[in-house]
């Protein structure tokens, strides 16, 4: 084990592909020189490494960008191409919902497209609505593409080393705010499986269900409030297609109580899809309604208290737990 | 590499190629007639054979198409065999895709058509990942796409020219302009008269030629594949044609001008090449008659395969969405 920052772990599974197989390329606006210098972005010094050739710069094309991954993994190579900010993915939605999730079908299973799609995500820096924007339920809505998005370093290496050698497209959220969250890393070609969450901190009274940084809101709830007696059971998703329903339905008949979380809109939100399996298949295990903890309907604010107002923090998961808690 | 000189036996396969995709092609517009055979929109090419029938001749088995939703006469010039493609439109089990592609998004990765797209303006994009995947690899073969003077005002049609001229990607654009994109001609859709124009932006080769001249084309395309293959970068030709039919079958045309039609089936692909080919000996009446008889026996194989195939089980819908 080393201590890696998220960015770094990424980057060390990026540089583990690049170097286990030469299918493998690495595309996008800017993923070789970026106006940021910064060792903790996945990308740092891949091109000193690798090469023009095999690290790509490119024009500000993102339905450029995404066709090139899905014609170049249609003739056998290994894409990771970079959407610089998830709102920017619209621009590549048509190659990736029409084609990357749609082609392998309609060829009657003869084709298929490894590709990743690597998509920088986050809201809480200041950037406004078209920069920060948790798309990952318009991506889940489609069939044919897988959807990771981890919460922290070990994770995030493990994850990418998947996603990059899936024989599916994926695509593979990065919450930018964790980038250089400090963890500690398993060395070499460590893969975490697509489609398998994980219980990261067990606990007996209320699951919460959540993924990428807001893995980390709802363990500083449970902190809290354990304090106070009350036991969170947090479920880290980990990825959201192929989704782990065994894992949360466990937990739900365990503790009978589920709060789903996410940064994203509320409304048709992924977390509406949790709680519909969880009715459907745990009914019979819940003591209290599902409650969903999720941003308000509204554009990601630019101006910090607005916007403190749209990402859910540990006080919403808490409030949360004490009306569950109290029927 | 081919020197695109135009030898009496390429002559003679160009007729043919021709022929096949016409007989091919007369047959659906009866089979769409009937919804219980074909099912969905049949869109065809029927007077624009020489763009597909030139373009593909220019082309080495391993140079890659992609093409699109009018992509009948591209397929079978690559050497897709009639039967599963007719299949296929029919949607039976023995199609190409088992069904699962119908007549619009027809694939035979098996002749390298790996890719196709009824999306307008996706194909070129889609052949710049596999022009870069040549290049990646360094083969010398090279991707050509098929798009159409209505896919020219599509922004991911510039952003594909674009990233290729940079790269210099193998890549040979083939606008096969046939004056309509849906019911709007050229005129109301295009600030430019001519798609090629397009080239200059981009820093490439562009040539048009006259798409119902099956022979230019396959000398201007030979041309054009050969600087794209010789790591110069994308070219550009715009094939001039017509639509000679509605969008699909299901349209019929009303707002297009029949004096128009008339003059432009004065140029049908198909019979010029006959009656040069006649005039200068290469072939003779009785030899074009028997192409003829020959494609059409083909073509009425290929329906009654397509007939005494069984539609795919309908629980098979639930596969092939994932690689495993």
């Amino acid at each position: 084990m080393t201590m890696l920052s998220f960015g770094q772990a990424l980057g060390q599974a990026l540089d583990l592909a690049l170097n286990m197989d030469e299918t493998v390329f690495v595309a996008g606006e800017g993923v070789g020189t970026s106006i940021h210098l910064d060792p903790n972005l996945p990308t740092f010094g891949l091109l000193d490494k690798y090469g023009a050739r095999r690290i790509k710069d490119t024009p500000v094309s993102e339905a450029a960008i995404a066709g090139l991954a899905v014609g170049a993994s249609a003739m056998g190579l290994r894409p990771v191409v970079e959407i610089m900010f998830f709102p920017f993915i619209t621009l590549a939605s048509d190659m990736l919902v029409n084609h990357a999730a749609k082609l392998r079908y309609m060829s009657g299973g003869k084709s298929s497209f490894p590709l990743t799609v690597r998509v920088k995500a986050g809201v809480g820096f200041g950037a406004g609505c078209q920069h920060s924007h948790n798309l990952e339920a318009w991506i889940a809505h489609s069939p044919g593409l897988k959807l990771a998005f981890p919460s922290n370093p070990a994770d995030a290496k493990g994850l990418l080393l998947s996603a990059i050698f899936d024989p599916n497209p994926v695509v593979f959220v990065e919450e930018m705010m964790l980038y250089w969250m400090q963890g500690e890393v398993p060395e070499g070609d460590v893969r975490i499986p697509l489609g398998k969450a994980a219980v990261v901190r067990p606990g007996t009274d209320c699951t919460v269900v959540t993924y990428g940084g807001a893995v980390h809101t709802a363990l500083q709830a449970a902190g809290v409030l354990a304090e106070a007696g009350i036991s969170l059971e947090i479920i880290d998703l980990r990825t959201l297609v192929p989704l782990d329903e065994g894992c949360m339905l466990d937990s739900v008949r365990k503790t009978g109580r589920l709060i789903v979380m996410h940064d994203a809109t509320r409304f048709c939100g992924f977390g509406a899809e949790i709680a519909a399996i969880a009715a459907e298949k745990a009914f019979d295990a819940l003591k209290a309604p599902i409650m969903r903890v999720a941003a308000p309907n509204i554009p990601v604010p630019v101006s910090p208290p607005q916007e403190a107002v749209y990402k859910p923090g540990a006080d919403r998961v808490i409030a949360a737990t004490r009306i569950l808690m109290a029927r | 590499m081919q020197n695109g000189a135009l030898n009496p036996e390429i002559r003679r396969e160009l007729y043919a190629g021709m022929v096949l995709i016409r007989k091919f092609e007369e047959r659906l517009i009866e089979l769409a007639k009937e919804k219980a055979r074909v099912v969905g929109m049949q869109i065809l090419a029927v007077g624009q054979e020489a763009v597909a029938a030139g373009v593909v001749k220019a082309l080495e088995p391993e140079d890659v198409i992609v093409t699109n939703h009018r992509s009948h006469g591209h397929l079978l010039a690559k050497g897709a065999d009639p039967k599963r493609l007719m299949a296929e439109i029919m949607t039976k089990a023995t199609g190409y895709s088992k069904g699962k592609a119908g007549t619009l998004h027809l694939v035979v990765p098996e002749v390298n058509a790996i890719m196709t797209s009824t999306i307008v303006g996706a194909p070129p994009p889609l052949a710049v990942g596999a022009a870069f995947a040549q290049q990646y690899r360094g083969l010398p073969n090279i991707t050509v796409v098929f798009f159409g003077d209505g896919a020219a005002a599509e922004g991911s049609v510039h952003e594909a020219m674009n990233l290729a001229a940079l790269w210099k990607l193998p890549v040979l654009f083939v606008c096969e302009n046939n004056v309509w994109a849906g019911a709007q001609c050229l005129a109301e859709h295009s600030c430019i008269e001519h798609i090629v124009q397009r080239a200059a932006a981009y820093d490439m080769p562009g040539e048009a030629v006259d798409g119902n001249d099956a022979e230019a084309v396959y000398a201007l395309s030979v041309r054009m594949a050969n600087h794209c293959r010789s790591g110069r970068g994308p070219a550009l030709i715009e094939a001039n044609t017509y639509r000679m039919r509605g969008h699909g079958e299901h349209d019929h045309g009303h707002y297009m001008d029949k004096a128009v039609l008339e003059q432009w089936a004065g140029r049908c692909p198909v019979r010029r090449l006959q009656e040069r080919l006649i005039a200068e000996g290469i072939l003779s009446a009785d030899q074009c008659e028997a192409i003829d008889a020959e494609m059409t026996a083909v073509v009425n194989d290929a329906v009654a395969f397509g007939d005494e195939s069984p539609f795919p089980a309908p629980k098979a819908a639930l596969q092939d969405l994932w690689a495993m």
